[in-house]
């Protein structure tokens, strides 16, 4: 076996995170890291990329046991990680940002050479990419190809990829797929963490499940099936299929929400919003669909009062609230699942008790929370969790020790139990494990079905096909197409959201939603 | 070995681990003294008979103590929502400035009338030079850092100017300081030393400032905005507000130790009012973590050595800043466990 972790054992205050886990993989193998969030996925990689020192255990490439103290330790045996969240320089040029990477770089770079390895291994496995471009100019599948040069001119022969798909479009994952084949035919190993079936079977070589920081089994491709591959993922638990009651939403009634071309300035060389209208009703989901970065988060940022619109005004129940505070939106109803709930939505060093109340505080704590009854709370919040079947140890440790899941998990708890007019919320199943997103997706069809309106702005085409009532597509900025689920399939709007098409069939840019 | 490692971080050893990093900053100094030939047990017992071996000692302990705590606390309230306020220094001399008004302008009044406005102008004071870096920082994002240091020159020269013009004491014989204040703009003094009344204003703005950052909405606020200005925002906080609330405390109770200072210590505003008490108190706060509870065990021991410095000075000759070399040591030791936990954890 060309790569072999033996025994690997880590534990975090509270957390086994894994328990003597072992792995060989083959030289010019994919193999797939197949668990739910907190299986220990990820734990294991940043053990093996030397980010994390295990408790117990070994790692060997070749037969030779190697001792990783750091990542550096670890470029230096070969191996390189590209994590979820990319570690790029925004402000720096491609080449700049590989040059960084690489272990010996000279006082004086040599930028010509950089630029002609970036164009060489370009050309090679497909990774198309400006060198010369800054990196804030880059589309995100740009980006994750920029990271992957980064590891290939930097040496290394095992590539860790840590859920590499979730921020792709449907056909810059196929671009993807071909690039680790490419990769794989010249010997270079990748490991591949993942939660989704579907890209398993369709990429692996072998696929090695994870389950509560153990391993459940390892299997190659062709003796496994999407079936087997759940059961084990999931264990015991019952599989469903996806199908919603969907009760008719009340006609006539006035939107909830409601913009009137709003442009809002973009950051940074990013598109704003440029003249977007649409209207929302209570117990209706809108979908939104689009690549990250192309006005969504202004979109979100504008209707909660956190950004100003230039132009236009937003609509809350007819009331003009384009000038709104946030704290007022949230009094009003409206509540939001960030991007990133990690980083805007939680604070992480503050226990899970009092990050549950945060949108809540004045009802929490009245009266200048001179007598909050800590206490009351903590129980009324485990009654939540109970009610919503949500595993969480204790109230009292801090929500930054929790996984990414675990923290969306409780984010949709606490803003849906607020029972919200509105929700916007922001690919609220993205880094999520099948039963987590399954969970979340009942969530918001009941509150759908509650009355509340939704603002559902995903990449997950297959989530917004499902859930939405209505579906728009962004692309620069602006509303390039407006559907009815049934009407279009994912390849399609899948083009139009890259801007690869143009919608050239629905009648005006300022309605472009149908009449219902 | 990782069950120590968890030991060494769990909060209770925090108060061990501080004192042993102490010990380790009393030990580099020792090294340090005996390569120019001083005997660094000599040089430490001097400090610690200086501070503890009269009852003039220990009163002089707590005397420095107190505008240390204030200052101390001018630097956590507002570290508590990831600003660092460096102007305590321009901030008591704010303070002591406006007192010094007062107790000039209405010295007239009883000492019932008197001395609660004097302690008000005093908070007014330090709040006032707090709220112009606060502003900037709010409407502009000028870094508080930078303006609150610049500001402490720009008061303490305010301070130079007025006492040796404006309210210079015509009976000084050209000494740069104001009349002596009337008998009713007087702190009370007591047990024969020099602590103050000043002490229960400091010990009741600790105890204020734990109470609500521990037990009120809007000191959960706080700790939300100091843990993740983001979400704060986006959870409907008013950053702004509390950027404004926090400088302006701190402020004020800087400016409440100025008050004490001229009111009780000094009772006339001259330049030197301060030791460079809005400097060592930052010290205090960074060392105690902007803990209340660690900044007077912090404020104590840093009077301790304040106090010890002199008697170095008298009994073994050396420079008074053998304490400061101490205090940066203990500083540097603090804080470089801190970035070391930071990285490892």
């Amino acid at each position: 076996m060309y790569l072999r972790l033996d025994g690997i054992t880590k534990s975090f205050p509270g957390v086994l995170a894994n328990c003597g886990i072992n792995l060989e993989v083959d030289r010019g193998e994919i193999h797939a890291l197949l668990g739910e969030n907190g299986a220990g996925k990820s734990t294991l990689m940043k053990v093996l990329y030397g980010f994390y020192q295990p408790d117990a255990g070994t790692i060997s490439v070749d037969g030779a046991r190697l001792d990783l103290r750091s990542p550096s330790d670890a470029i230096r045996a070969g191996i390189g990680m590209v994590f979820q969240s990319f570690m790029l320089i925004p402000a720096f040029s491609v080449v700049e940002n590989i040059a960084l990477a690489l272990p010996r770089l000279g006082v004086v770079p040599d930028t010509a050479d950089i630029r002609e390895r970036v164009r060489q291994y370009g050309a090679r496995y497909g990774l198309t990419v400006d060198p010369d471009a800054k990196v804030w100019q880059l589309s995100v599948g740009e980006q994750q190809r920029v990271e992957i040069i980064k590891l290939l001119v930097s040496g290394a022969r095992i590539l860790i990829l840590d859920e590499p798909t979730s921020v792709l479009a449907p056909h810059e994952i196929r671009g993807l797929f071909e690039i680790l084949q490419t990769l794989r035919r010249d010997g270079y190993t990748i490991l591949f963490i993942t939660h989704k079936l579907k890209e398993v079977m369709a990429i692996a070589d072998r696929i090695t499940v994870l389950r509560k920081g153990s391993v459940v089994g390892t299997l190659s491709r062709d003796k496994a099936t999407e079936q087997d591959l759940a059961y084990m993922l999931l264990g015991e638990r019952e599989l469903r299929t996806d199908t919603f009651s969907r009760r008719g939403r009340a006609d006539g009634a006035r939107p909830v929400l409601e913009l009137e071309s709003v442009s809002v300035p973009g950051e940074r060389g990013r598109c704003g919003l440029a003249g977007v209208s649409l209207s929302l009703h209570g117990g209706e989901i809108l979908g939104v669909a689009g690549v990250t970065g192309n006005g969504q988060t202004e979109l979100g940022e504008a209707i909660l009062g956190l950004r100003r619109a230039a132009h236009g005004r937003i609509l809350l129940d007819g009331v003009d609230v384009s000038h709104a505070t946030t704290a007022r939106m949230l009094e009003a109803g409206v509540a939001c699942i960030p991007e990133d709930p990690l980083r805007m939505g939680v604070a992480p060093g503050l226990t899970i008790a009092e990050n549950m109340i945060l949108t809540e505080r004045r009802r929490f704590m009245p009266r200048g929370g001179l007598f909050t009854d800590w206490r009351a709370i903590r129980r009324a919040i485990e009654e939540r969790i109970e009610n919503f079947g949500l595993t969480i140890p204790r109230l009292t440790v801090p929500v930054g020790t929790l996984s990414g899941g675990n923290v969306q998990r409780l984010l949709l708890l606490r803003e849906l139990s607020r029972r919200p007019k509105l929700l916007v919320t922001f690919y609220p199943t993205r880094g999520l494990d099948v039963a987590a997103t399954r969970m979340a997706h009942e969530l918001l069809m009941m509150a759908r079905n509650g009355g509340a309106a939704i603002l559902l702005i995903s990449e997950d085409l297959d989530e917004l096909l499902d859930l939405s009532d209505r579906l728009v597509v962004f692309s620069r900025g602006a509303i390039v197409g407006a559907f009815r689920p049934g009407e279009i399939d994912t390849v399609d709007i899948g083009l139009l959201m890259t801007g690869a098409k143009r919608h050239e069939w629905h009648d005006s840019p300022a309605s472009p939603i149908p009449a219902s | 070995m990782a069950r120590l490692a968890r030991l060494a971080d769990s909060r209770l050893l925090i108060p061990v681990r501080l004192l042993g990093l102490t010990a380790l900053a009393f030990v580099a100094v020792g090294i340090f003294l005996l390569l120019f030939g001083k005997n660094p047990l000599a040089a430490y017992r001097a400090i610690f008979a200086g501070a503890f071996g009269s009852t003039y000692g220990l009163s002089e302990v707590v005397v420095r103590a107190i505008p240390l705590m204030l200052c101390a606390a001018a630097t956590a309230i507002p570290a508590r929502i990831g600003l660092l306020n460096v102007g305590g220094e321009g901030q008591l001399h704010a303070g002591a400035m406006a007192a010094t008004w007062g107790a000039l302008t209405l010295g007239f009044l009883p000492r019932a009338a008197l001395l609660p406005g004097l302690v008000a102008l005093g908070l007014l004071g330090g709040a006032a030079a707090a709220l112009v870096p606060a502003v900037l920082r709010w409407a502009a994002g000028v870094n508080e850092t930078i303006s609150t240091l610049l500001l402490n020159y720009v008061i303490v020269l305010l301070v130079e100017y007025v006492v040796r013009g404006p309210w210079k004491d015509p009976l000084s014989y050209n000494w740069p300081f104001t009349p002596e204040f009337s008998d009713s703009a007087r702190l009370g003094l007591y047990w024969g030393t020099r602590i103050h009344a000043g002490l229960w204003f400091a010990l009741v703005a600790i105890a204020l400032f734990y109470f609500v950052l521990r037990r009120t909405r809007w000191g959960y606020e706080v700790r939300v905005i100091g843990d993740n200005p983001e979400a704060a925002v986006r959870a409907g906080i008013p950053l702004g507000r509390y950027i404004l609330l926090t400088m302006c405390a701190g402020g004020a109770l800087a400016g409440l130790a100025g008050m004490a200072e001229v009111c009780a210590i000094q009772s006339r505003l001259r330049p030197g009012i301060s030791t460079g008490f809005g400097y060592t108190g930052f010290l205090v706060s960074w060392l105690a973590l902007h803990h209340p509870l660690g900044i007077v065990a912090m404020a104590v021991l840093l009077g301790v050595l304040s106090v010890g410095g002199d008697q170095v000075q008298i009994s073994l000759g050396l420079p008074y800043a053998t304490v400061n070399i101490i205090m940066a040591l203990i500083f540097f030791v603090v804080l470089g466990s801190r970035f070391r936990a930071a990285r490892t954890a």
